[in-house]
């Protein structure tokens, strides 16, 4: 039980810290780009993603062990993944906006973007590759989200601050947000000896 | 680029769009998760490019030639579902004959079937035009996709390990942190800058390539 729990909380600091999906997997680049010009839909983003992220790892999961691996289809897991995300986040948007329109409001318009994006993705695949148990792979799940949401609110902030900067013509926009980048994930690089197995 | 009237647009031009009009990472800043992930080395930069080009290539081919039949309501799921098939053979023939660089890029490989570059030209392109303009505007996205990231891996490469291909050249590693993913958003950044300076300089743009999407 406790050497479950160690490894579970492994997970969690490698996926959150250590193999942080933007500065160590370069992973859902094109959404930190896009929505970190501001703090406030930095924020809604990364709950909405961090729910995602987590309930299609649970959900991916059961369909890979109970329906692909015994049927031998596990060669179609891109597919599979992508139907079973995109119908998940398609009626969860549908839901919402029947059950609670001021959520949806709040969180609702950040489901479209993320139906098929590469971060989403990225854990079942990484949980399918690993051959993870049901709790580890929720448990990837949301260390990845909250890793996200700790990259979105730094750079959302300091990109905040750059806007009254004055940056060469050349770098405005996004060659500066990706040097500043680089500089954020030279410091997540300190995190790389937390975890000695 | 819409296009309308397929009867007169030259292939040539439409290829070289998508090199450099249209640059999915340096101009319209899509589709950079691989970019810097697998850019350390020229051999896996090419290696994706090629994989890159082949699905856009096919995903193009096969909207293209199944257009007719799409209705248009439920067209985005069959482009999701044509694009992960591609994705699925490229994914299979690379770990079949590159075996050590599908170790290091597999996850990369079979995340392309989330690329916008690919998707959006399913749906702008390709789903209005006929096949042998579909094919070409797919070799041109893949190719411009292939030519940022073998430039990017160039730079990376030849800075961090002192090697192009896996062959020395200057002997000494001149800076290291090429190669971590600090230097793959540093180069990105960096070239992108000079592309943008590029357009401000010789042709007059405003710079500020794309907006991001995903």
């Amino acid at each position: 039980m406790e050497k479950e729990l160690t490894k579970l909380f492994e997970i969690f600091i490698a996926s959150s810290l250590i193999n942080n999906f933007v500065f160590t997997r370069f992973l859902g680049l094109c959404i930190f780009f896009g929505v970190t010009k501001k703090v406030e839909t930095a924020v809604g983003m990364s709950i909405t993603f961090t729910a995602v992220m987590m309930i299609s790892a649970a959900m991916s999961w059961v369909v890979f062990n109970f329906v692909m691996v015994p049927l031998d289809l596990t060669f179609l897991k891109i597919v599979v993944f992508i139907g079973v995300i995109a119908a998940f986040v398609q009626s969860s948007d549908t839901i919402m906006r029947k059950v609670s329109p001021g959520l949806y409001y709040k969180l609702g318009v950040y489901l479209a973007l993320i139906s098929t994006n590469c971060i989403i993705l990225a854990v079942p695949l990484i949980n399918a590759g690993e051959h993870y148990t049901f709790l580890e792979g929720i448990t990837l799940g949301l260390g990845s989200g909250l890793g996200f949401a700790l990259a979105l609110v730094i750079m959302a902030s300091i990109r905040e601050k750059l806007e009254i900067a004055d940056v060469p013509v050349p770098f405005r926009g996004l060659p500066i947000a990706f040097v500043t980048t680089g500089l954020i994930a030279l410091a997540f690089t300190g995190f790389a000896g937390i975890i000695t197995s | 680029m819409e296009a309308t009237n397929p009867q007169k647009l030259d292939y040539w031009k439409i290829t070289l769009s998508g090199v450099f009009k249209e640059n999915a990472i340096f101009r319209l800043a899509i589709s950079l998760c691989p970019a810097i992930a697998v850019t350390t080395g020229l051999r896996t930069g090419v290696l994706m490019g090629v994989a890159v080009v082949f699905v856009n290539v096919m995903s193009n081919v096969t909207v293209s030639v199944i257009r007719a039949f799409i209705h248009p309501r439920i067209r985005m799921p069959i482009f999701m579902l044509i694009i992960s098939g591609w994705v699925t053979v490229a994914d299979l023939s690379m770990a079949a004959f590159a075996r050590e660089a599908y170790k290091q890029m597999g996850l990369y490989i079979q995340l392309i079937v989330a690329f916008a570059s690919i998707f959006t030209r399913a749906e702008i392109f390709a789903s209005k035009n006929k096949v042998v303009p579909s094919f070409f505007d797919g070799i041109g996205m893949g190719v411009g996709f292939m030519f940022s990231l073998v430039t990017i891996s160039f730079f990376r490469e030849l800075l961090g390990k002192g090697t192009l291909w896996g062959f020395s050249i200057i002997g000494a590693k001149p800076l290291l942190i090429m190669l971590l993913p600090t230097g793959g958003f540093l180069a990105t950044g960096v070239l992108m800058a000079f592309f943008n300076w590029i357009d401000i300089r010789f042709y007059g743009g405003k710079g500020a390539g794309g907006a991001g999407g995903h």
